[in-house]
């Protein structure tokens, strides 16, 4: 039997032995998250597309240091985080660490807002086009921090030691950062869920 | 022991990664089961993570995966050049 992981060490094997053309195969399921994760970033559509081209070029030419012990995909991840954080350096002299320091120490208010009115099953809601439009709205303006902690776990779905290993950051502080952009993102999203539930049962059985 | 509100609101994230240890988790489970409050907002920030997985909430660019195959084909015939004249 075949996992994913020894399907691709093999063909890794096969690429690095000169099997070239075997590289497209390799990237094509990753290809959304190395998009992802740069637009994540970069915050811009077309440098996104274009930085991801460079990190899969990047990845192609460094294949050869590319050690088992990671899996593939957070190794990949690692090489979009690096090339997105190249551009931002580029794009802004203002030290990333600093803003680090000065988001991470915030006492914000991460408290989730209430509600009791939102019974919608996720498929239904996923039909509404500016219920989506609104999450991307709401993931694109999280801080930087916590914004890319959420793409890698939530949207990416890496596992909580992969998005640590990825980010070069600890498992505790990706969980505090995952936590806070969550919330965030519920917080956010309420009052706009709660305007577009179905009415529910009111006084008198008419509707609210 | 009765949890508040705002203690299962502190562990709403590690809860649906299922990360809380044993413990914690029956006494929250046991504070859902009677706090409507808590357990929409556990649904609704669950749900959100559901759309925020969804492949049509984040789309890619139209073109981007020829584009970048197309960049990578071109990389890969480049390198082959390189090795080549070795």
């Amino acid at each position: 039997m075949e996992t994913k992981a020894t399907t691709e060490a093999g063909l890794i094997a096969r690429i690095l032995a000169g099997e070239k053309e075997l590289f497209h195969e390799l990237i094509r399921p990753y290809e959304r998250m190395v998009y992802l994760t740069l637009l994540a970033i970069v915050k811009n559509e077309a440098e996104a597309e274009d930085a991801a081209q460079e990190a899969v070029i990047s990845s192609y030419r460094h294949l050869g240091s590319f050690r088992g012990d990671a899996k593939f995909s957070t190794w990949l991840t690692t090489i979009a985080i690096n090339e997105g954080r190249k551009r931002l350096r580029k794009a802004k002299a203002s030290a990333e660490d600093s803003i680090e320091e000065e988001v991470e120490g915030q006492e914000g208010d991460y408290t989730p807002a209430p509600l009791t009115d939102w019974r919608e099953v996720p498929l239904e809601a996923l039909e509404r086009k500016e219920l989506r439009e609104a999450l991307r709205t709401a993931v694109a303006e999280l801080p930087d921090l916590y914004r890319h902690v959420f793409i890698l776990r939530d949207l990416e779905e890496l596992n909580i030691e992969e998005t640590a290993q990825a980010m070069g950051i600890s498992v505790s502080v990706v969980k505090v950062r995952l936590h806070r952009a969550r919330i965030m993102l519920q917080k956010r999203l309420v009052p706009y869920l709660k305007t577009t539930a179905p009415a529910r049962r009111g006084f008198f059985g008419r509707a609210l | 022991m009765k949890l508040e509100c705002k203690h299962v609101w502190g562990h709403i994230s590690e809860y649906i990664d299922g990360t809380v240890d044993a413990k914690l988790r029956e006494e929250i489970e046991r504070h859902l089961e009677h706090c409507e409050i808590c357990s929409a907002i556990l649904d609704s920030t669950r749900n959100i993570l559901v759309l925020t997985a969804d492949d049509r909430t984040f789309e890619l660019p139209v073109g981007y995966s020829e584009r970048l195959h197309a960049r990578l084909a071109k990389e890969l015939e480049s390198s082959e050049k390189d090795t080549g004249t070795k």
